[in-house]
């Protein structure tokens, strides 16, 4: 099948204006009438419960946390990207466009990306009008700092903490509207199934993680916004609660999942230290503008860094990209840093890890400079490494940190299963193949706050309200469905752990689908994973009942989603017969270990439809049409 | 490093914990022994690694709360030692390691212990008055657009700074759990400060203060008598000068004839 996105045409300026428009709206009192579902209260899920509500509709907000305001939006650093142009610097919405088409290496919609950049000012302004701290030059007005990928300073940031503080805006806006009645919030509730009758999306079943209770709610609209994936990998900088679950339960009743195979890997973070570690921390990319990045020459170098002379050390992201250096781009740094590991010069524990190191810089600018600058991120360091940056250099290794890839949306940010929107990073449809920094707060608010009111209103117009109740035997059928899952799992009572389950998963998945991926690695692993999922079913070992807080049956259920899940994501990636963005398989790169991109053949998005668990997914296919901007190779050279 | 560690590579800890299988159950501390844990670990990797274990011998894992594991989210909730996340300076528990302590050591883990936070299961609170505290006014009523462009009203590089100190808050609660009090004067004067600095917070300020320190009342959390437990466990690091801007801003309200008459109409 060919999808469509349903993208306005005419003139790229005027497509949101008049796609606005032309949308119907619903009455003011009968907004009331209709109910809206929202999962996840992250940027995108906070911002549109609380924009829904306010404009009078009746919506129910889902989260796993015991809180809306814990969201792993939360954890965002750097900043958020807006086409403000403060700086008088040439910034404008067509520049920003532009850098988010090229930063995605070509693999993004046009008109998507086009609305992204407009509204992208009206998140700043709403931001300031709700409280939100942003950094403030002395003349009382708003800062921005450079990113990477753009040649203008666009981003805005609060300290080291814009995700915080950007979640705390809309999470206040949503407290507003749960106190006003119009939102009613359910902590503590994963959803586990998505409720279908007729095709049209109209519920979804839920656990209660404190009683264990599974129960349905119906609505006449259901909001995805359940963020990304990259838990696969057993080890990220996600928080440990990040799933695919909602996404893919939702994606086992219909909806086509989009590229999932655009994954991006961060290049700065600490090291995993040892096999029972849990998770990976991100240290903010602005390093690398006073740190430079290199490893010993000799391969099992043994002596300790500050024994090695300048000329047994490679430099290597100077050494292979002159012009870019230390500052390449995330995806460049990231192969790199594995390639010189791969050759046996890593540093630190396994050999996972290269120097990222202070010394010029701290010679050059004196260690209070440099303290000024990134104090806190050496204070991290430090807490997590018991080492002391200033003295003996930091060491790095990428993680996966992002997910480009999601369920498949048209313009609108509804999928293929009509009543079922998907928004923020949970959807596909602004990054390509890769994500610019500070790009993945300005889309989770643009969704929720500025494009949802607009298309979920234009969707119900079109519907009647309340037509399903929570008795439908829909909504019995899938009750059942996962009672009995959970039942299943309580049985097996083998003999591994879960987490021992998911980290033979996301080891497989890490070295096969990470980084940097070949034919053979990505046959070898869908070959593989049918016996991990196999394996998990018949010897996972889940401790307690149904009927209570039970944190192993919940990541058990998340185990099995990653497990199916993981063969999809291996399969798009040996599909698409390129490398782009995050995308990087070995037998397509030119001379000089460039991603060698087709746009002959692989100019689309790949959007997947499931077919039985172990079974071959449907392809399909949406081109994308490039009318203003121009097709062109990536060189960071 | 102790020398006992670096000598032999791990550590083997008695751990004295509060296991409690519901709320409004009877709790009991039971012990446990983790073995083979680095200096490396962070304390919640080395609970992973005790619940591993148990899960294996058929055992209830024990539950905490926690998801982030970077020090932001505000989940984890543990008092270690007596000592709401554990003592080290500016830390959740999440990021405390177990280079801190030394081979041998007997650690209690405990949950929150407060009131207002009732215990759901082991070491697992219910925080959500903390969320009502918010609902009932810790924002700008700023509708979603309409507003002006976010320069259009200068604030000084100051007041931006001082509200960004009180924004940094991650609403863990371990000022409640510190204090002797119960009370969440830390938290809620955090958010009271952060909106009264600022000119778009200024205009609803006394409602809000009132509204919210009614609230905290009724979730039953207590008063500040200047312990300042509050600032010394918060991981964050927020000052207690929020809790006098909290009553200031309170006081100003009461004299605020015409916002005092219509808030305060009801008590």
């Amino acid at each position: 099948m060919i999808l469509d996105g349903k993208c306005p045409t005419g003139p790229i300026e005027q497509t949101w204006d008049k796609h606005r428009f032309d949308m119907k709206l619903v009455n003011p009192a009968n907004k009331r009438k209709y109910k809206i579902l929202v999962v996840g209260t992250g940027l995108a899920g906070a911002s549109a419960a609380a924009s829904l509500g306010e404009l009078g509709y009746n919506v129910e907000t889902f989260c796993y946390q015991d809180s809306p305001r814990r969201a792993h939006s939360i954890a965002a650093q750097g900043g958020i990207n807006a086409a403000k142009n403060y700086p008088n610097d040439g910034d404008s919405i067509y520049r920003l466009f532009y850098d988010t088409i090229k930063g995605g290496d070509f693999r993004a919609r046009e008109a998507d990306v086009w609305r992204l950049a407009q509204v992208s000012n009206n998140i700043i302004d709403q931001c300031v009008a709700q409280g939100v701290p942003f950094a403030r030059d002395y003349a009382g007005y708003l800062d921005t700092r450079s990113f990477g990928g753009a040649q203008v300073s666009r981003t805005f940031y609060a300290r080291g903490q814009t995700g915080q503080q950007l979640l705390l805006g809309a999470y206040s806006a949503l407290s507003r509207q749960i106190k006003a009645g119009t939102v009613k919030l359910f902590p503590r509730t994963e959803m586990l199934d998505l409720v279908l009758v007729d095709g049209e999306a109209k519920g979804i079943t839920v656990r209660d993680l404190v009683t264990g209770k599974v129960r349905c709610h119906t609505g006449d609209a259901v909001l995805l916004c359940t963020g990304g994936y990259v838990n696969v990998f057993y080890l990220s900088t996600n928080a440990m609660g990040c799933s695919v679950t909602a996404i893919w339960k939702a994606h086992k009743k219909g909806a086509f999942f989009a590229n999932p195979c655009y994954t991006q890997i961060h290049p700065t973070c600490i090291p995993q230290a040892g096999d029972y570690q849990s998770k990976l921390t991100l240290m903010s990319e602005s390093l690398r503008n006073d740190g430079r990045c290199w490893v010993p020459k000799k391969q099992g170098e043994k002596r300790p860094a500050n024994e090695i002379p300048e000329e047994d050390r490679d430099y290597y992201l100077e050494r292979k990209y002159p012009s870019f250096g230390n500052l390449a781009p995330r995806d460049i740094a990231s192969r790199a840093a594995k390639e010189q590991c791969d050759d046996a010069r890593g540093v630190g524990p396994g050999g996972r890890g290269v120097y990222l190191d202070f010394r010029d810089s701290i010679r050059r600018l004196g260690e209070d400079t440099i303290r000024e600058r990134y104090g806190n991120l050496f204070e991290m360091y430090e807490r997590i490494t018991d080492e002391n940056g200033y003295k003996v250099p930091m060491r790095i290794y990428p993680a996966p940190h992002y997910a480009m890839g999601g369920l498949w949306v048209d313009y609108n940010l509804m999928s293929n299963v009509p009543g079922l929107f998907v928004l923020g990073e949970a959807n596909f449809s602004v990054h390509g193949a890769n994500r610019l920094g500070a790009s993945a707060l300005m889309q989770g608010l643009a969704d929720g706050y500025f494009v949802i009111p607009y298309t979920v209103s234009h969707y119900l117009a079109q519907s009647k309200p309340g037509k399903v109740k929570e008795d439908h035997p829909e909504c019995k059928k899938s009750i059942g469905e996962v009672e009995g899952d959970m039942k299943r799992l309580l049985s097996i009572n083998g003999k591994r752990t879960v987490t021992d389950l998911m980290r033979e998963l996301g080891i497989l998945i890490w070295e096969n689908v990470g980084m940097a991926r070949s034919k053979e690695s990505l046959t070898d692993a869908i070959a593989r994973i049918p016996g991990i999922r196999e394996e998990f079913w018949k010897n996972v070992k889940v401790s307690g009942n149904g009927a209570d807080f039970n944190q192993q049956l919940e990541n058990a259920g998340r185990t099995a989603d990653f497990i199916e899940f993981a063969e999809l994501l291996a399969r798009d990636a040996l599909h698409r017969n390129e490398s782009c963005g995050g995308h990087f398989r070995v037998e397509y790169q030119y001379e000089d270990g460039e991603a060698r991109r087709d746009d002959t053949n692989y100019c689309y998005s790949a959007a997947w439809e499931f077919k039985g668990v172990g079974n071959e997914p449907e392809l399909h296919k949406e081109p994308l049409k490039f009318e203003n901007v121009h097709l062109a190779v990536r060189s960071y050279k | 490093m102790s020398a006992q560690t670096a000598e032999h590579g791990t550590m083997t800890l008695k751990l004295i914990v509060w296991r409690q299988t519901g709320q409004g159950k009877q709790g009991r501390f039971e012990t446990y022994t983790a073995k083979n844990i680095t200096p490396h670990h962070s304390f919640l990797e080395m609970l992973d690694v005790v619940n591993e274990d148990l899960i294996l011998e058929g055992k209830e894992p024990i539950a905490f709360d926690h998801d982030c594991r970077e020090g932001i989210c505000g989940m984890c909730s543990q008092v270690v030692n007596g000592v709401p996340h554990g003592g080290q300076e500016r830390t959740t528990v999440c990021q405390l390691h177990m280079r801190k302590f030394k081979n041998g050591d007997t650690i209690y883990i405990e949950p929150w212990r407060a009131r207002a936070f009732p215990i759901l299961k082991d070491l697992v609170t219910d925080r959500g008055a903390l969320d009502t505290i918010i609902q009932e006014g810790g924002y700008t009523s700023a509708r979603t657009g309409g507003v002006p462009d976010a320069n259009a009203i200068p604030i000084s590089k100051a007041d931006a700074d001082y509200s960004m100190d009180a924004a940094e808050c991650i609403g863990c609660g371990a000022c409640v759990a510190a204090c002797p009090n119960g009370a969440a004067m830390l938290f809620t004067g955090a958010k009271v400060a952060q909106l009264a600095a600022l000119p778009q917070g200024q205009v609803e300020a006394p409602a809000r203060v009132a509204n919210m320190i009614r609230a905290m009342q009724e979730c039953g959390f207590g008063n500040c008598s200047n312990h300042y437990e509050c600032q010394a466990a918060c991981p964050k690091g927020i000052d207690v000068k929020f809790i006098a801007r909290l009553n200031r801003e309170f006081l100003k309200a009461l004299f605020k004839s015409k916002a005092g008459s219509h808030v305060f109409a009801g008590e």
